[in-house]
């Protein structure tokens, strides 16, 4: 289930950096992508769409939201658990 | 027949024709145009509001004063779907207390703020457009949105109900225009009339163009302001899909403000060609001195110190006002974390060492974010600080932020005599406008 959501993931991340699925990496961040704070929220909506969850995210204090957006590889964690816990 | 008159007009008000006149009657050339001493100046002879803190100018002030917060739970159909469920919301709004039912089946919301303000305005100033001051007199309105009360209910309509039926009115109530064009219909304004578009910089553009009107011999008294009635699910669902809201608080300049809260309501003003206000003894409650708007040209959303700074030391040159004599901004000041960082920065490079000693405060704090109808609410601010010697304050202020360094008159309004102030607006798509107003 985690590799299946990781793999989503990097596709829906990869659309939105413009690169291919194979070029994105789980220690990548957002900004090493040229994912700016516009394409994020573009990134997070399609997540959101793609696994019926919502992700708790606001671009003014995004260290502060309940949701690790620090590298890929967090993101697919964080996303995982919204899934489970949608159950 | 023009093109907005209906077939068969019956006598519903707003559609009907206020008197016929002469069948063609050209503007009066102005008698009095720009003399030896310098271009037409403008003054404000009349100002009006409705918004969550009051719905007239004196009670708005009186909420400056005390730095009252007019942010409460939202209170509309389908509320319970939305994340963020607080806004500066006028909940005791009784159309019927002010329009007759024919007036509230054509006017959306935003049109029923601009009229309510309007009237205060119009009164204030003792002006009457009969005759040929209606022909050189306009109005000029700003609205982000217009009539999205109107369109948000018909969406709903057919497409969630699906009905297959509209009211046969939800054109003329929801286009943009509407504002503008009633105003010039309650007050017989037959001049310039047209409404201004630019997101969060509506009013302020609107402004700056009656302003530029007036100075520029177009016109001689113009109505100016803006609108907005955007607190309803499709309104605050868009913003929501921005993830820029508050869930909490409206804290412009505060190192832990975390967002914009939206408002709603709008205000209006009667600018006037100075030598015809003094003329007939009319009370001036402020001269709009200069105006500057530019362009960031670089991002739809993230706002730029440059395009910023270059329109606040612009509408400082156009009123011929060095920067050691502003003694106030009302602040953009949204909240945002972007945008407080920019416009500090914007404010800096345009005032150099004297950023440190004027003051800046965003009364957004109170009234919410007026999206298009902001510029034109907190245009009151800027009126209240000269002719009252108060700055209205930031209120929500917690914590310093060494980003936002300026003077943020938090909290608590102040007592402070200035003799020139600015209000900036800075919008979406990298608009930005700016006001430059004196005491006369």
């Amino acid at each position: 289930m985690a590799l299946d959501v990781h793999d989503r993931i990097v596709t829906i991340i990869a659309e939105q950096a413009m690169l291919e699925p194979g070029q994105i990496h789980a220690e990548m961040s957002p900004t090493d992508l040229g994912i700016d704070s516009l394409g994020m929220v573009e990134a997070l909506f399609a997540i959101e769409e793609a696994f019926d969850i919502s992700i708790p995210y606001n671009v003014n204090e995004p260290v502060q939201s309940d949701f690790d957006l620090r590298s890929v590889g967090s993101i697919s964690s964080a996303v995982a658990k919204l899934v489970a816990a949608k159950g | 027949m023009s093109e907005g008159e209906a077939p068969g007009t019956t006598a519903s008000a707003g559609r009907q024709s206020k008197s016929a006149g002469p069948p063609v009657q050209a503007a009066p050339v102005r008698s009095q145009p720009a003399n030896s001493s310098g271009p037409r100046r403008v003054v404000i002879t009349g100002a009006g509001t409705v918004n969550a803190l009051g719905l007239d100018v004196p009670s708005t002030l009186a909420a400056f004063r005390e730095g009252t917060c007019g942010i409460t739970p939202l209170n509309f159909r389908d509320v319970d779907r939305l994340t963020i469920r607080i806004g500066a919301q006028i909940h005791d709004w009784r159309p019927e207390t002010w329009f007759s039912r024919q007036q509230i089946l054509l006017y959306d919301k935003f049109t029923q703020f601009a009229l309510l303000a309007a009237r205060e305005a119009v009164a204030q100033s003792g002006l009457a457009f009969d005759g040929e001051l209606g022909l050189a007199s306009g109005v000029v309105m700003g609205t982000a949105g217009g009539g999205l009360h109107t369109s948000d209910e018909n969406y709903r309509a057919v497409y969630e109900e699906g009905k297959n039926r509209v009211h046969p009115l939800v054109v003329p109530r929801l286009m943009h225009n509407a504002a503008a064009s009633h105003l010039s219909m309650e007050f017989g304004l037959r001049g310039p009339a047209f409404t201004v578009s630019s997101a969060c910089a509506s009013s302020n553009h609107a402004m700056g163009l009656a302003f530029q009107m007036i100075r520029s011999g177009g016109a001689r008294v113009m109505l100016t302001g803006g609108s907005e009635s955007m607190l309803c699910f499709g309104g605050v669902k868009a913003w929501e899909g921005l993830r820029v809201l508050s869930p909490d608080a409206c804290r412009p300049f505060s190192a832990n403000r975390n967002g914009m809260v939206q408002g709603e309501g709008g205000a209006v003003f009667v600018f006037e060609e100075y030598e015809h206000a003094r003329a007939r003894g009319a009370e001036i409650l402020a001269e709009v001195a200069g105006f500057a708007m530019t362009a960031d040209a670089e991002d739809i959303v993230m706002p730029s110190a440059g395009g910023a700074g270059r329109a606040i030391a612009g509408a400082m040159q156009d009123a011929g006002l060095n920067p050691d004599q502003i003694g106030y901004i009302n602040a953009h000041g949204t909240g945002t974390a972007a945008n407080d960082r920019t416009e500090t920065a914007a404010v800096i490079h345009a005032f150099g060492d004297h950023a440190d000693r004027l003051m800046i405060s965003s009364t957004k704090s109170m009234h919410g974010h007026v999206i298009g109808g902001t510029g034109a609410v907190e245009l009151l601010a800027c009126i209240m600080a000269l002719r009252d010697g108060v700055i209205a304050p930031t209120i929500g202020y917690q914590q310093p932020d060494p980003e936002c360094g300026l003077d943020v008159v938090a909290n608590a309004a102040r007592d402070a005599r200035v003799d020139a102030v600015l209000s900036n607006a800075f919008a979406f798509g990298g608009l930005n406008a700016v006001l430059a107003l004196k005491r006369v």
